[in-house]
């Protein structure tokens, strides 16, 4: 879709945060339910001029720039796509530095801003205009609308300053996501290890390395909840991990010792290519190596735990940074020490 | 004694086996592959059976690899006419059907494409009401300029009640028109499903004439056996289902080597380099199956959401010309193919093949040596060393990690490699090597696939799991397994939210060796 976009409508700007003037209009766009509904129900395609243009109206403010929301998956090239055919600039920055599953779970949010007004809409043309008390109340609020219009919805929120912008958003994201891709790329022309490239770009830790032999999925509020069950293999044989995950990857379980949790990122890779497997993608047979990546420093104070750490999704344990809970040794595939 | 036989279709010949019960080779035998691909199947099938002393009437079961349907689809020859029925409006059509298709590949099949309404939410909800009208509509404008048609509704693999219904209707007014419908041949995807919907469409007509031809060589040889079409996961199916799926027959052909020199090898994880006329395949042999490609996968120019094996491949082979430009030596990616017989310098022929190289190397006693023996010895190193450089290359792109692996060796071509290659652990060449495709559709094994939509509410996933892999096995069982032999190779679960009873759709695959 941003191919085809870009394509129609030419090249989008890449601004850094730093050149945001501190009084334009910020407006990030997304998609917001699953992205599996995305690919098969794909959009109308006028869902993203609608949403921009009534909030726009109502805002009665011209728009400077659009950015993603979170950095993965579908939402980081749908505000690609839009720029490219509303013709504006996309700053080089997201609210989460990684992906989160509800719209309160962005930086913006630790910092007092508001997901509203916030505007919804659907392939049929159903549009919806959000005002809310809390973002706790637009994310329950949204959920239902989105499950309601077939479980995928184009939105457009968290309309922000530049100053907002500059003060909360995690910058650089765009360019970091191009930064691994390279790495992975480089690391297979000199043929070199491409999990080593992707650790060494994202200061990432090895968690694991197994085959799939389990994978369970139940859906339930909008979301699908589930859990992969991994058999080591090479350093790791003898051993097990227990991945939960919620849209994203949760919480990483080797036999009775939690090695990561959310918000430290935990991300699946293909064992031999070091290309990530997304949690709908999980399979019985795959081989994998399991990486845990440490959060934006903003997750790691008491609001960001609140709003994202483990006891969030439902989980009896307390937040410990992954670079505490997982040893060197364990990382090289050796007991922890 | 049973015996199976197992032919594979190649871009340069057309090879056959004949394997007793003990999977012992007693026949071999290639031949050109011909422009009509039957004819090169009749010629290898009389080469197989001349000078044996075997009782026909003991070939029990014959697999046929062949590349009839990916021929059609490359080369846009023979293709059917294709009626697309996208049903889904208003969702969808910021991509329409075809978009991204190659111009010519769309002109082959028609381009008659139409969005209506219908289809279903991913929670079985309608987005719409099926448009039957518009079905009728489309049905009497396409009547006698199509030959087949492919429907594709939002969320069918979930529901695919709009899809059957729309083939009830299109039959009503079409009559025997084939009409291949989307959650049957592909998963969650819409725009890849469909797109191998079409496909699929485009090539049954092909499929049908293949099929007949290849019952009826069998036939005239006095053989009644059980035929099977290879498919591209290195297991086979029935004729019939062939018929109606024949987009699974591509990419058999890379897929029978690979399972092949697996088995001649005996090598469970390993590289597999398949040398033939005009090409090189390489492959990554995991677990005794070809490594499948995680990206989506094009054919012909469009991109699908298939499973098929993770591939490089170069243009070097047995046949690919040799020139020598300003000092620069090029090889391929053009062959003389099959005609290399007499095309080839060592042959009696004037063109400088990659095969004349070897030979001047003093790598490979075939044909007259002393034809060659003028060649300049600083181009036949020149040349050598490049061939070597571009299969190490392709060998290094299928690696992922610096460590040296073995690499088994096959098909007729690879008699131009060395003993030794960088990245190579070990070089195996087995016994058979240039047959290891046939014997690779010889062996290959049989499943049976379930797909159904269990209440988790009634019984536990476990529960479920269970006895979905029941129905599979008793599937592999029906289509020819050996019961004893019939393992679960796959297990997918996808839930479907929002549907009383926590409806779950299980998918399980089970695969084993043929009866004997």
């Amino acid at each position: 879709m941003a191919l085809q976009a870009i394509e129609e409508s030419g090249p989008v700007d890449l601004v850094d945060v730093s050149e945001v003037p501190d009084e334009g209009l910020i407006v990030p766009l997304a998609m917001m339910g699953a992205p599996t509904v995305l690919v098969e129900k794909v959009p109308n395609g006028e869902e993203f001029p609608r949403v921009f243009e009534a909030l726009k109206n109502y805002l009665g403010k011209p728009v400077f720039a659009t950015m993603p929301i979170e950095a993965g998956g579908v939402n980081s090239m749908i505000p690609l796509a839009s720029a490219a055919k509303l013709r504006i600039p996309v700053i080089d920055a997201d609210g989460m530095g990684r992906a989160f599953p509800e719209l309160q779970m962005v930086t913006f949010h630790l910092a007092g801003a508001s997901a509203t007004p916030m505007v919804m809409t659907d392939e049929k043309g159903n549009l919806v205009l959000f005002s809310t008390i809390s973002n706790h109340w637009t994310e329950a609020l949204a959920r239902s609308a989105t499950v309601v219009m077939g479980g995928s919805a184009m939105i457009a929120i968290y309309p922000l300053t530049g100053r907002q912008v500059k003060d909360a958003a995690i910058g650089g994201i765009v360019t970091l996501a191009q930064r691994i891709g390279e790495a992975i790329r480089r690391s297979r022309i000199e043929s070199r290890d491409p999990l080593a490239a992707v650790l060494e770009v994202t200061g990432g830790l090895r968690l694991f390395k197994g085959k799939i032999v389990d994978v369970s999925r139940k859906t339930a509020g909008g979301f699908v909840r589930g859990e992969a069950l991994f058999e080591g293999i090479d350093d790791y044989r003898g051993k097990t991990l227990r991945l939960q995950f919620q849209n994203e990857n949760l919480i990483a379980v080797s036999n009775g010792r939690v090695l990561a949790s959310v918000p430290d990122l935990i991300t699946v890779l293909d064992a031999e290519t070091a290309k990530p497997v997304t949690t709908e993608t999980l399979k019985y047979g795959y081989r994998a190596i399991v990486i845990g990546i440490p959060c934006n420093a903003r997750w790691r104070t008491p609001k960001g735990i609140e709003t994202v750490g483990p006891r969030y999704f439902g989980y009896d344990i307390d937040y410990v940074p992954i670079e505490e809970r997982v040893s060197r040794e364990w990382a090289k595939g050796g007991e922890p020490a | 004694m049973t015996y199976r036989l197992g032919i594979d279709v190649g871009g340069t010949n057309t090879d056959a086996v004949l394997l007793d019960e003990e999977d012992q080779v007693i026949s071999k035998a290639k031949s050109p592959t011909t422009d009509d691909v039957t004819s090169g199947i009749l010629d290898v099938l009389a080469k197989v059976l001349a000078d044996k002393a075997i009782d026909r009437s003991m070939i029990k079961h014959a697999m046929l690899g062949t590349t009839h349907c990916t021929n059609a689809i490359v080369e846009r020859k023979r293709l059917s006419r294709v009626a697309v029925i996208r049903i889904g409006y208003p969702a969808t059509v910021a991509v329409k059907p075809l978009t991204g298709w190659p111009e010519d590949l769309k002109q082959a099949t028609g381009n008659e494409i139409f969005v209506i309404g219908g289809g279903h939410e991913f929670d079985g909800r309608r987005i719409g009401e099926l448009d039957r009208e518009a079905l009728r509509r489309i049905a009497r404008r396409v009547r006698g300029r199509v030959d087949a048609v492919a429907v594709t509704a939002v969320f069918s693999p979930v529901n695919p009640e709009d899809e059957l219904e729309a083939a009830r209707i299109l039959k009503e007014e079409l009559g025997d028109t084939p009409i291949s419908l989307s959650h049957e041949i592909g998963s969650i995807g819409l725009l890849e499903r469909e797109n191998a919907t079409v496909l699929n469409a485009a090539v049954v007509g092909v499929a049908k004439a293949t099929a007949t031809a290849f019952s009826e060589a069998l036939r005239r040889e006095g053989i009644d056996a059980r035929a099977y079409f290879g498919q591209n996961d290195g297991t086979l199916m029935s004729v019939d289902y062939a018929v109606r799926y024949p987009i699974l027959t591509i990419a058999c052909g890379p897929t029978n080597s690979i399972r092949g020199a697996a088995f001649l090898s005996n090598q469970r994880d390993a590289l597999v380099v398949d040398v033939g006329g005009t090409t090189t395949d390489v492959g990554v042999l995991v677990n005794r199956f070809p490594r499948e490609s995680s990206v989506a996968v094009e054919i012909g120019g469009v991109r699908t959401n298939f499973r098929m094996p993770d591939l490089v491949s170069i243009g070097l082979g047995g046949g690919s010309i040799v020139r020598q430009r300003n000092g620069q030596v090029t090889i391929g990616p053009d062959s003389v193919g099959h005609r290399i017989q007499h095309e080839a310098i060592v042959f009696g022929g004037t063109t400088l093949t990659a095969t004349d190289v070897a030979v001047a190397a003093g790598h490979v006693g075939i044909g007259d040596r002393r034809r060659v023996s003028g060649l300049d010895p600083g181009l036949v190193r020149q040349t050598q060393g490049a061939m070597v450089r571009m299969v190490e290359d392709a060998i290094d792109r299928m690696k992922t990690s610096p460590e040296p692996v073995p690499a088994v060796l096959v098909g007729g071509g690879s008699i131009l490699l060395p003993d030794r290659l960088q990245g190579v652990l070990e070089v195996l060449r087995p016994a058979h090597y240039e047959v290891a495709n046939a014997i690779g559709a010889a062996i290959a094994q049989v499943s049976g696939q379930i797909e159904r939509v269990f209440s988790l509410d009634a019984i536990s996933r476990e529960e479920a799991v269970r006895q979905a892999a029941d129905m599979a096995r008793e599937e592999a069982v029906r289509a020819g397994a050996d019961p004893a032999a019939v393992e679960v190779v796959e297990v997918d679960d996808v839930p479907l939210a929002y549907l009383p009873g926590n409806a779950t759709r299980i998918r399980v695959k089970a695969a084993g060796d043929l009866a004997r």
